[in-house]
């Protein structure tokens, strides 16, 4: 089985130790993964915003292209990518008219049949079973499982477990010796897109997130989406502003706490590209 | 309903049957951003169903339209299960494309576009193309200044950028979408 893999702009700039430690725990798990020959960017929230034809043929082009590399399956751990690229396959297969509008356009075939995984799909299959024989240094903290928006709303579309409550990161961290806590802010709104053009709506909205997370005992927060990293990690002078006190609580990728728990280096999992300064010891 | 009006024409576009909302109210309580708006979700979905005239214009230039985030909280909610952000998108594009955009919403819309010009540019994002496109088109030229030393510092900005090979299809995908913009 082929599995592909699309990492979107984000993981080639400012996020790339997410891009860093999941290639760094597929190789420890032996798991091969296929990047898309000459993909392009998904359109993300701006395409979405001014054009509809946009948001659909930039993603479907990636679908496009990994079905001609006649690839299976299709990880794609960006959460914002995979939310377009999933809602353009859903609407494409829901309207034959408009699959073949973009595949005309596209001047490619597109059976729109590719299988997206998000990655904490893409762990569950095939990292999260070989976990028991991998994992060397169990983590030992409370950590809040942050998951965000576009990982499982529209739950109809993400076929998400629980949106108001998910639970497959928690589930995983548990694996890793971690102790998730419960808390509420699970699937607020970080502030996504308006990092640059609303910083201080991010600094709000990220703001009660962080708090939250601190207040409840956690010693880091995991994320899964790279809009969620830079706004929770790099926007932390935002969030300090807002809530007008400085909050120490590092925040990582699924990815580098299973790169750490495998026993891989922090200078393997990226830790030393974040802003918030990672120091995570056993607190319990 | 009116043919011409603007929620036969969102109705059309989305699928969304805007006279099954009841003003229930969920999606403007569950709203991160709802506090911020001029018209809140339940508001608009409302002027729509009334569909005079004047409302839909108010609704165009709006700043509410810009706000929302597509986090997707309010569709997750409604129990009409009535796509809301979906509606959103076809009112912003509208709205971009009339030119009727909120002077107050003027740094969003200018990132977007930014964002798609750097993505024509290459297709792929280059961050710092991204960053600077906007700085020029929004004129806060002193925003963020420390940041982009900082993130080159972690190896997160990259001075030149990615391109991809297949050019002709990339420019094709553009071709005529802003087009007929009024500005």
């Amino acid at each position: 089985m082929k599995i592909g893999f699309y990492p979107g702009c984000s993981l080639t700039g400012s996020s790339r130790e997410y891009n860093e430690s999941l290639l760094a725990i597929a190789k420890e798990a032996g798991v091969e993964l296929f990047e898309i020959k000459d993909w392009n960017c998904c359109g993300a929230t701006a395409a979405h915003n001014l054009s509809k034809e946009l948001s659909l043929s930039l993603p479907a082009r990636n679908l496009a292209l990994a079905e001609l590399e006649e690839m299976d399956e299709l990880v794609v751990p960006c959460a914002a990518c995979f939310n377009r690229l999933v809602m353009t396959q859903h609407e494409l297969s829901e309207k034959e008219d408009v699959r073949k509008v973009i595949s005309e356009k596209l001047q490619m075939p597109l059976k729109n049949n590719v299988k997206i995984y998000n990655v904490l799909q893409f762990l569950e299959k095939h990292i999260v079973p070989r976990l028991d024989q991998l994992v060397k240094n169990p983590l030992t903290y409370d950590v809040a499982c942050y998951y965000g928006c576009l990982l499982v709303r529209p739950q109809k579309v993400m076929k998400s477990d629980r949106f108001e409550d998910p639970m497959s990161m928690d589930v995983i961290m548990t694996k890793l010796g971690a102790n998730p806590i419960d808390w509420p802010f699970k699937t607020e709104c970080c502030g996504a897109g308006f990092s640059v053009s609303k910083t201080e709506i991010v600094g709000e909205l990220s703001g009660k997130i962080v708090r939250n997370a601190t207040d409840r005992g956690a010693k880091a927060i995991v994320v899964a989406c790279p809009m969620c990293h830079s706004n929770l990690d790099m926007r932390r002078p935002a969030i300090n502003t807002y809530l007008n006190m400085k909050m120490d609580i590092p925040v990582i990728y699924i990815t580098q706490a299973i790169a750490l728990a495998m026993g891989l280096t922090p200078c393997q999992a990226g830790i030393q590209r974040h802003f918030v300064p990672v120091n995570l010891t056993v607190n319990r | 309903m009116d043919k011409e009006g603007l929620s036969f024409k969102v109705s059309q576009a989305t699928g969304v049957n805007i006279r099954e909302c009841y003003q229930c109210g969920k999606c403007t309580a569950g709203c991160p951003v709802g506090e911020r708006m001029d018209l809140r979700p339940s508001v608009i979905m409302r002027m729509l169903q009334s569909g005079d005239s004047a409302s839909e214009e108010e609704i165009l230039r709006s700043n509410s339209i810009w706000l929302c985030l597509t986090c997707e909280t309010c569709y997750s909610r409604c129990p009409m299960e009535l796509d809301i952000p979906k509606v959103f998108d076809y009112l912003r594009e509208k709205s971009y494309a009339e030119g009727k955009v909120n002077a107050q919403s003027s740094d969003i819309v200018t990132f977007h576009k930014s964002f798609l010009n750097a993505v024509e540019r290459n297709g792929r994002l280059h961050e710092m193309s991204l960053i600077l496109d906007y700085k020029i088109h929004s004129g806060n030229l002193f925003q963020d200044v420390t940041l982009a030393p900082e993130m080159y510092g972690k190896g997160k900005l990259h001075i030149l950028p990615e391109r991809i090979k297949d050019r002709k299809g990339l420019a094709r995908l553009f071709k005529d979408q802003f087009k007929k913009r009024k500005s």
